[in-house]
């Protein structure tokens, strides 16, 4: 590769080969999961993308400021992960965070705020689209910076085992955060310590705009690095909500048991770019589509048909949904902006910001 | 109570500190059954036992992330880090991390950590093992800086910094930890924010920090024997600033000395100057001094070194030189 990548044909990535999705596994239709929990899934997975879309469209008519990065695509993982915790576990999630942040019941109104920069938004204005957090809800924040958030999963892991409440750390990141050093400290440092934390690497295909494989020295970037650090390596369809449900509930539960950490690569694709400004030209022709056609939500509302749920239901939930995401965009859009009162509030733990008298 | 080295009182200050909140735990390498590199440690591990002192890898991210990441779920930390120089290691955590996360979240995180830290010159480390760096944590919205000057101020802003309900960095001087000094009986606690006026005086105000305070006052006496009376301040915390008991000293003396071992450049002498230099401007009788350490990488040979870090002779020249 060394060589051949500075070929100019070869380092305009959109020619070369797509990597294209493996076929849905139908056998999962079978996996032991109740159907009102799939309905359940189902619901979250719509809220999910709806809220995103919305999120994309407020981009565009100027409304959100700054960059926001969109889960569109992947919600099957926010979903089974999400799904599978119990409502006091904690969640850490990247710049990449509405979907994770919304999928441990943080509502939809103050998230969306928030994105609008108004001071009803869930932290007041002061974090924005890459810093979402909901403590209440066991969504411990959003991070922007490659790498740390794994460590620091770490220490809510060690913290309940040493309050001994059997809650679990859950830590989302991408594929690209496998080659930052933070990543290989933090598996160590939560197998020796046997910490309760399951490390989950959404593996998109790509970091930024750069394809993984081209950058990373092994096939998989998180699963084939798991036995260097004593763990199992294990692979999901990041794009089958059952499927990440199933293997999430196994993974919070070796950790709930105190039997240690787990990392999980799910593999999925995100359909737009990597934020706002990336039109995600470096993708070769047909990958997006191929993408598209294994829609995890798609092909989830195939599985409920499947599974003899009336298609009016599922119409319903959408509708609903629908419903919830114009009322969070005009709850978002009647906040007030901060005024300069809240400007040098909640730097520090009095309430105020005084680094001098 | 006996004398106790600023070495000794670092343990002593922890243990107090341990024995009040039995949540509080402290993770490093080498700090539980090595008792530190430094042997600032030593005793815990018996008394506290291995879940609450704990060894690590060599993983300076990991270490101030499960910091980080228990202080926000409800236990408090102290975190070491070996040497200061390694901060830029992990500065990702410490800079962008513990101490923004407050803010961004609106106030829903509290991430009570301590990190603890080697720091300064004078031992004959070279550049990699010697730097005050005090400087780069002041410069940081969001973060708490201590550096306490001798064993009874070691253990009451220890306290001070556990009890802080923020991240603070607590920078345990190299030089100083032979040293010796009083430690009252009883349970010690200061409050962060606080300067001390430790030689009072008239003609001229020194404010020195950490290894800078012994020499400042070796130089104060050397003065009075000229006739010249400095007042001498250690200002034991950067943030929060103790502004006040420096532009009230100067308002007395009207001449301001910095005596600051980070090297010169946004040294935090620079902050005194400019707001004594804001605030106090008409109270000036002359200008505003800084003595520092040159801004250049520290050498290793011990002749180089002592000519770079301010010496009780540097001071002294330099404010009789200027001082009229
Ligand atoms: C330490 C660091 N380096 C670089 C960046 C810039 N950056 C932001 S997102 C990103 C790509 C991350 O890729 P991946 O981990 O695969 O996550 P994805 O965006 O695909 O979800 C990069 C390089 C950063 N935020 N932090
Ligand atoms: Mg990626």
């Amino acid at each position: 590769m060394s060589t051949e990548a500075f070929e100019p044909e070869l380092m305009d990535y959109s020619r070369r080969q797509p990597r294209l999705p493996e076929p849905v596994i139908e056998g999962n239709d079978a996996l032991d999961i109740p159907l009102d929990e799939r309905m359940e899934m189902y619901r979250l997975q719509q809220e999910l993308r709806q809220f995103e879309k919305r999120a994309y469209d407020l981009f565009m008519q100027n409304l959100v400021k700054g960059t926001s990065h969109l889960s569109l695509g992947m919600e099957a993982v926010a979903t089974g992960f999400g799904r599978a915790l119990r409502p006091d576990d904690y969640s850490f999630a990247t710049y990449r965070g509405h979907a994770h942040t919304l999928a441990r019941g943080a509502p939809m109104g103050p998230v969306m705020a928030e994105l609008l920069g108004r001071s009803n938004g869930i932290l007041g204005g002061k974090g924005g689209s890459m810093h979402l957090a909901s403590v209440e809800h066991g969504m411990m924040g959003s991070y922007a910076i490659i790498g740390a958030h794994l460590c620091i999963a770490n220490g809510a892991g060690w913290s309940a085992q040493l309050r001994g409440t059997e809650q679990v750390a859950v830590v989302f990141f991408g594929d690209g955060t496998t080659n930052i050093g933070a990543f290989h400290e933090a598996l160590n440092f939560a197998k020796i310590w046997e910490l309760p934390v399951v490390f989950v690497c959404e593996n998109n295909l790509y970091m930024e705009y750069t394809p993984i494989d081209l950058v990373t020295a092994v096939e998989h970037p998180a699963a084939d690095r798991a036995t260097a650090y004593g763990l199992e390596p294990i692979l999901v369809d990041g794009n089958d909500a059952d499927a990440v449900y199933d293997v999430a509930q196994g993974v919070i539960e070796t950790a709930r048991r105190g039997e240690g950490p787990s990392l999980v690569e799910a593999v999925t694709y995100r359909h737009g770019g990597h934020s706002r400004a990336d039109p995600g030209k470096y993708r070769p022709p047909g990958e997006v589509e191929a993408w598209l056609d294994r829609d995890p939500i798609i092909t989830y509302h195939q599985r409920l048909l499947r599974l003899g749920v009336p298609e009016g239901d599922l119409t319903r939930i959408a509708q609903d949904v629908a419903r919830r995401v114009d009322e969070a965009t005009e709850f978002a859009k009647a906040g007030p902006v901060p005024d300069e009162g809240d400007l040098m509030t909640d730097m520090w733990a009095d309430g105020g910001s005084a680094w001098r008298n | 109570m006996a004398e106790l080295s600023y070495r000794d009182a670092v343990a002593y200050g922890i243990a107090q500190e341990m024995r009040r909140d039995p949540n509080l735990v402290m993770l490093g390498e080498d700090i539980a059954a090595a008792g530190g590199v430094f042997k600032t440690t030593v005793g815990l591990l018996d008394e506290f036992g291995p879940r609450r002192i704990r060894d690590t890898p060599i993983s300076e991210q990991a270490i101030l992330g499960a910091a980080m990441g228990a202080a926000m779920t409800g236990i408090p930390v102290i975190a070491e880090i070996m040497f200061s120089d390694f901060l830029a290691v992990c500065f990702d955590i410490v800079a962008n991390e513990m101490a923004k996360s407050r803010y961004m979240t609106g106030g829903q995180m509290t991430v009570p950590v301590v990190v603890r830290t080697a720091n300064g010159g004078g031992s004959r480390f070279g550049a990699q093992h010697s730097q005050s760096v005090e400087n780069w944590c002041m410069m940081i919205p969001g973060l708490k800086v201590v550096a306490p000057s001798n064993s009874r101020d070691v253990v009451g802003l220890m306290a001070a910094s556990i009890r802080d309900p923020d991240p603070v960095v607590f920078f345990e001087h190299k030089s100083l930890l032979a040293t010796k000094g009083e430690v009252p009986e009883g349970e010690i606690v200061d409050e962060l924010g606080k300067a001390t006026v430790v030689r009072e005086g008239t003609d001229c105000t020194i404010v020195a920090l950490a290894l800078m305070v012994p020499r400042a006052l070796a130089a104060a006496e050397r003065l009075a024997g000229e006739g010249i009376s400095a007042e001498v301040i250690d200002l034991r915390t950067l943030v929060p600033l103790d502004t006040q008991t420096v532009l009230a000293s100067v308002a007395k003396t009207n001449r301001l000395y910095t005596v600051e071992e980070n090297p010169r450049l946004c040294g935090w002498g620079a902050e005194v100057a400019s707001i004594v230099g804001d605030e106090a401007f008409w109270d000036l009788d002359g200008p505003l001094v800084r003595i520092t350490t040159p801004h250049i990488p520290l050498p290793a040979a011990e002749a180089l070194e002592d000519m770079a870090i301010p010496s009780v002779d540097r001071i002294h020249e330099t404010i009789t030189k200027t001082l009229d």
